[in-house]
């Protein structure tokens, strides 16, 4: 972190945060940053509560026998776990937080394009998330976060038409932050600010809200469509009504794979901006990272079959997806190598936000490489329902999505907050998370290469020892997850102030002040530069160096 | 954005126009309903009734929705839209049309 001494100014600053004091002027805001801090408190509780699932399936799995609960029990922790992380947690987190909060900065704009839109989505989305607490409170739901038919609509006793309600409605919250973003992306750049001089954290959000805008209507009607066969006996999935089961799987998946990359892909941007801060260099190959989001976000939605080698998906739309699953490694690959080539050279700073961008780089890649094992027709059958698939998406979506999250967290603290975050328990934290992750989910590699199914409660006690393993890395997973959540509280009270420009980075949303005026800027900004345009550090460490009152 | 067109003023006269067309599509939906197209051709009843579902969507989606008269871009979004759902129901029949009457194992 930059170390300029920070003078303090008598007379105070008004910032988006210090405006106004109400509750009132909290929930009726039409400012984008404060809808993103709304948008964080939310799915941080949803984190604890999805973390609290997660730690009754570790526990239960220390033992070969399901001595901790039920089997029935079981099925709806790990399907509640699934539920609140996916829909609840990982799609709105970087969308929705530092998406909203950054986007219009970035873009030199004073807001979004629509705010009352982007309140609205917040209520939406609190709606649902209370209809969603309602099925929990109720028992939950035991199907899995896939509510596959016929189980699901015709034989689960659990909340499957509440959980559905309520997911239907969130959905709207994830389409309405969608269209906000492309609208304000294509009509309120700054002066200057042409496509390809946009960060890429900008182009990432764009791909995103292509997916959640084009995606996201398919999850609504397809749990809708299951709603319908369930309460009023519809033959839509359900072969003794006339339906087909693997019709849901087509639907569900046409939407729930690009969603992977609705959560993937902004915390790609993230560490495209982290990385080129960091090393102090423009982005390697800029038009290729660019342009791979969006070759991502198209491609994505052309591999969903191969979730289903092993239904009756005929064998001949099996191959056409595995040839599909396996070009979209290709957009990866290019961002993860133009990412390392981007270090190469370049004048690295190992600040908290570098550790999470690295330790992205080590877990995507396993996670991603992984998938190509998943996307083999043959290996599939082996290693399909098995830990290897919940090692695998675990990769990818704690080490690639919150990984990208949380490092993106403390590389905008300052900007957020205003104030500084203790950097040593930083990189603490990110290392036991880094070790705590890769203990958790490393043995799961194993275990489903040995055959372990998942979603069991017991297993056979040849397993135990990978079992342990795993929990006891969950349990340092936990302590490194739960070591920010101290450590940002403390610097709200605590925290030195910061610096408007702490990394001394290049981009609009450190030109202005930290924490920002309500207007984003005091006055217009003009972009004369690319992206990632460190010739003048110099100037931009003057010009950054402002003080905050 | 090049064609500033968001205040166009649509004449009543293709409002009511375009709600004829709609309201003779449903009539010619309704006079079809009871006739059984089957023994015609086997999908002939499905192919009319998407026929005409879909000349009334476009109906709407092109006046009542306004984007004959709005910027390319706009235009170019509600295609987009509509490719991705050919997209789903294109991989998804393909799928179900390779189930029956093709080898199931390769190389037989």
């Amino acid at each position: 972190m930059a170390t300029e001494t920070i003078a303090t100014t008598a007379e105070k600053r008004v910032t988006y945060l210090n405006v106004s004091h109400t509750v009132k002027s909290w929930l009726l805001t039409l400012d984008h940053k404060r809808i993103g801090l709304l948008y964080l408190f939310s799915i941080s509780f949803f984190f604890l509560i999805g973390g609290i699932y997660a730690t009754l399936i570790r526990l239960e799995l220390i033992t070969p026998k399901g001595d901790l609960m039920t089997a029935e029990t079981y099925n709806r922790v790990f399907t509640m776990h699934g539920v609140v992380m996916i829909f609840f947690f990982l799609i709105p987190s970087i969308p929705a937080v530092l998406g909203n909060f950054l986007l219009p900065i970035m873009l030199g704009a004073k807001d979004v394009a629509f705010p009352r839109l982007n309140l609205l989505s917040w209520y939406v989305f609190m709606v649902g998330a209370g209809l969603f607490m309602l099925t929990m409170i109720n028992g939950g739901i035991d199907t899995g976060w896939t509510f596959y038919p016929p189980y699901s609509s015709i034989y689960s006793n659990s909340q499957v038409t509440l959980a559905g309600v309520a997911i239907f409605i969130t959905g709207f919250s994830s389409i309405l932050t969608g269209l906000n973003f492309m609208v304000t992306i294509h009509t309120m750049r700054a002066p200057g600010l042409t496509w390809f001089r946009l960060p890429l954290f900008v182009w990432a959000h764009y791909a995103t809200s292509l997916i959640q805008i084009l995606g996201t209507p398919v999850i609504a009607i397809t749990v809708l469509a299951l709603a319908l066969e369930r309460t009023f006996q519809i033959g839509i999935f359900d072969p003794k009504l006339g339906g087909d089961p693997v019709l849901f799987q087509h639907m569900f998946w046409f939407y729930s794979h690009p969603a992977v990359y609705i959560m993937i892909l902004p915390s790609m941007g993230v560490i495209s901006e982290i990385i080129a801060n960091m090393s102090r260099k423009r982005v390697f190959g800029y038009h290729f990272v660019a342009f791979s989001s969006l070759a991502i976000a198209v491609f994505g939605f052309l591999v969903w079959g191969h979730h289903m080698f092993t239904s009756s998906q005929s064998m001949y739309a099996g191959l056409v997806f595995s040839i599909i699953s396996y070009a979209v490694a290709i957009p990866s690959a290019i961002k993860t190598f133009n990412w390392t080539a981007t270090i190469y050279k370049g004048s690295v700073s190992y600040d908290t936000p570098m550790i999470y961008a690295l330790a992205f780089l080590g877990l995507f890649t396993v996670g991603g490489m992984t998938g190509l094992f998943l996307s083999a027709l043959g290996l599939d059958v082996h290693l399909h329902d098995t830990y290897f698939v919940v090692a695998h998406f675990h990769y990818v979506m704690v080490g690639g999505a919150i990984i990208g999250y949380l490092g993106g967290l403390h590389y905008w603290w300052p900007k957020i907050t205003g104030k500084l975050y203790p950097e040593v328990w930083g990189r603490i934290s990110a290392a036991i998370i880094f070790l705590g992750f890769n203990l958790t989910f490393f043995p799961q590699f194993i275990l489903g290469n040995l055959g372990m199914p998942r979603r069991y409660h017991a297993y056979v006690p040849e397993f135990q020892i990978l079992h342990v393993l795993s929990s006891a890395g969950a349990s340092i997973l936990a302590i490194g997850f739960i070591m920010p959540i101290i450590y940002f509280a403390w610097s709200i009270k605590y925290g030195a102030p910061a610096p408007n420009n702490p990394w001394t980075a290049v981009g609009l949303e450190w030109q202005t002040t930290s924490p920002p005026p309500p207007e984003n800027f005091t006055y217009t900004p003009v972009v004369n530069t690319e992206a990632y345009e460190f010739e003048h550090v110099e100037e931009i460490k003057q010009a950054g160096s402002g003080v905050n009152g | 954005m090049a064609e500033h067109t968001e205040h166009h003023i649509v004449p009543i006269k293709v409002y009511i126009g375009v709600f004829l067309a709609l309201m003779v599509f449903t009539a010619l939906t309704v006079a079809v309903a009871k006739y059984d197209l089957e023994h015609i051709w086997g999908p002939l009843n499905i192919i009319v009734a998407l026929t005409v579902a879909v000349i009334k969507a476009t109906l709407v989606v092109l006046y009542f929705m306004h984007v004959r008269y709005s910027s390319k871009l706009t235009q170019v979004i509600v295609v987009a839209g509509i490719f991705w759902l050919i997209i789903m129901l294109a991989f998804t029949l393909a799928d179900y049309a390779a189930r029956s009457g093709w080898p199931t194992q390769l190389g037989q």
